[in-house]
């Protein structure tokens, strides 16, 4: 019996969407930690990229920040920030960015900025941009990896941070984003992908033990499900294995009081 | 040539009320220690100037000495929000704070801009998001060969760049590597520049990858040991995830952060040798 958190579900099923030899710019958080467990497990020549302006970096544990020593310890090379924006990321040499949200909605745009209608006096102050606006516009694809609930996914984010899709089909193009966009987001209760022709996001996959109905419950928007839903495999054994190992190695990558309560963390178990 | 004087002296000629202050490095070198000389000696109404406003900033603008914030991204890393920030921008405690808020390459841009002696720098950013809407400092511009659509930054140019870095020498040429950030654009940028180092050496030993500022583009130096801390300086120190951990609970209360602040920041010595560092290795 092999027992996993919705948490490692979606840390395994984000590192899968890594290729081997792919160039990946990270973020902090969750999608630096599939980073890494892809780089121990299937992809040994992922190239990590930080904005601190670390090329090739190949951290042994997963880092608390985006600019921990061990990131330019073992970069293949270090450059200055304004170097990793405009030469590397902007003229759209990397392959993949990973990015999460606080709020994104049915065409995957992304809010970091602000929770509230108003921008002046917002009801909550979140963080801000930080790298994600030109990651989202310039990177050849873009992963998003967030937890799913009703808050999250809005139907209209409250502030547009970083660009999806838009208003939908062509959005894009008019705006003359380079980039192939988010059509891949990752959550913990499955994947979803934006549809070829209209942009919006399309439920694809879903994990054991989570239902369709769950899906939608924890979506503010009608939820679109694709005739061929994919049952998603669970973690397997080496998976957990190499991230609780990656996850041990770590000091800390997120303090105790921002975990999710352990009520909350949703408890999968197979066979 | 820079002169190299203590902290309080670098900080008193360099920092006065009203003036925009750059306080750069990017998770590594952070200048922690000038960031609490300038809370100790009671400057108000600053614009702060920083790409990612962490706990320095948290620590500044809880004191108090904050009008005006232009960032790009404020909180604190790996760990969640920056608490004394959220609290000016959501209840005006203790006083309201203007924002003037960019993307990282928006900023890293803007102080290109100004080291370069331009108005503005140019981006291919901010499409289609709702900053350009939300801020200053944007706006739409038209390449005049190929006709696309792009985005102009207006440069930023402080009153002072505050930064830290491994070694400077007798002369004041400052020698700083690892992460090197968008420091080298922050001091050129601004008018006036304090550089806290770890050490002075007698010779600046070439070092691959390394910035090097040469001594007449630097104000002042001053030699303060683990001055980075809880951020830290590759070859002296490393970073103190734990201590960024803590502030998450140090700051979410006003009174244990004004606490924190009499205790460790008022009470301190700004030359206090007992700041937790220990090297890490041979520097390079």
């Amino acid at each position: 019996m092999l027992t996993y958190t919705s948490d490692e579900m979606m840390t395994v099923v984000a590192a899968r969407s890594l290729r081997n030899g792919m160039t990946c710019f990270v973020g902090i958080g969750r999608p630096s930690e599939a980073a890494n467990l892809a780089r121990v497990t299937h992809a040994p020549d992922l190239v990590l990229i930080y904005e601190s302006g670390t090329i090739g970096a190949k951290p042994g544990a997963v880092p608390l920040s985006i600019g921990d020593g061990i990131l330019a310890e073992t970069a293949d090379s270090v450059v200055s920030v304004p170097e990793i924006f405009n030469y590397w990321l902007q003229p759209g040499r990397i392959d993949v960015g990973f990015l999460g949200a606080a709020q994104l909605d049915k065409f995957a745009n992304i809010n970091t900025t602000v929770i509230g209608p108003g921008y002046a006096d917002p009801r909550v102050r979140l963080p801000g941009a930080g790298g994600a606006p030109e990651i989202a516009a310039a990177c050849k694809e873009v992963i998003v990896v967030v937890r799913q609930s009703q808050r999250t996914f809005a139907d209209r984010v409250d502030f547009v941070t970083s660009v999806g899709f838009g208003d939908g089909a062509g959005s894009r193009q008019r705006l003359g984003l380079p980039g192939g966009g988010p059509r891949l987001v990752i959550t913990d209760l499955g994947v979803l992908r934006a549809d070829p022709d209209t942009e919006q996001l399309v439920l694809a996959g879903i994990y054991p033990g989570v239902s369709v109905a769950q899906v939608q419950d924890n979506t503010g928007w009608d939820l679109l499900v694709s005739p061929d839903l994919d049952d998603v495999p669970p973690p397997s054994q080496a998976e957990l294995s190499a991230l609780r190992a990656l996850l041990s190695r770590a000091p800390a990558t997120v303090p105790a009081q921002a975990r999710q309560p352990a009520s909350a963390v949703r408890q999968t178990a197979v066979r | 040539m820079a002169e190299i004087v203590t902290l309080a002296e670098a900080i008193a000629a360099t920092v006065r009320d009203g003036d925009a202050v750059a306080m750069e490095g990017f998770t590594h070198l952070i200048p922690h220690a000038a960031g609490h000389e300038v809370i100790r000696q009671g400057r108000r109404d600053l614009t702060l100037i920083r790409m990612t406003p962490d706990i320095v900033y948290d620590q500044l603008i809880g004191a108090g000495c904050a009008r005006k914030l232009v960032f790009s991204w404020a909180g604190n890393p790996g760990v969640g929000s920056l608490h004394r920030f959220r609290d000016a921008v959501e209840h005006n405690w203790p006083g309201p704070l203007e924002l003037e808020e960019h993307s990282h390459a928006g900023m890293a841009n803007r102080f290109v801009a100004g080291a370069s002696g331009l108005p503005f720098a140019i981006l291919r950013g901010y499409r289609g998001t709702s900053l350009p809407a939300n801020t200053t400092g944007v706006a739409d511009i038209v390449c005049p060969f190929t006709g696309e659509k792009l985005t102009a930054v207006s440069a930023l140019r402080p009153d002072a760049a505050i930064v830290h870095a491994q070694q400077a020498d007798r002369r004041g040429n400052v020698q700083y590597w690892g992460i090197t950030g968008v420091q080298k654009e922050a001091v050129l940028a601004s008018a006036r520049s304090v550089v806290t180092v770890e050490e002075i050496v007698e010779e600046l030993e070439p070092c691959p990858g390394a910035v090097v500022l040469p001594s007449w583009t630097v104000g002042f130096v001053a030699v303060v040991p683990g001055g980075a801390h809880p951020s830290y300086a590759l070859g002296y120190s490393v970073r103190d995830n734990d201590f960024y951990l803590a502030w998450d609970e140090i700051s979410r209360d006003r009174q244990k952060f004004l606490d924190w602040l009499d205790e460790h920041v008022y009470g301190a010595d700004p030359q206090a040798a007992d700041r937790p560092r220990s090297r890490t290795g041979a520097p390079c």
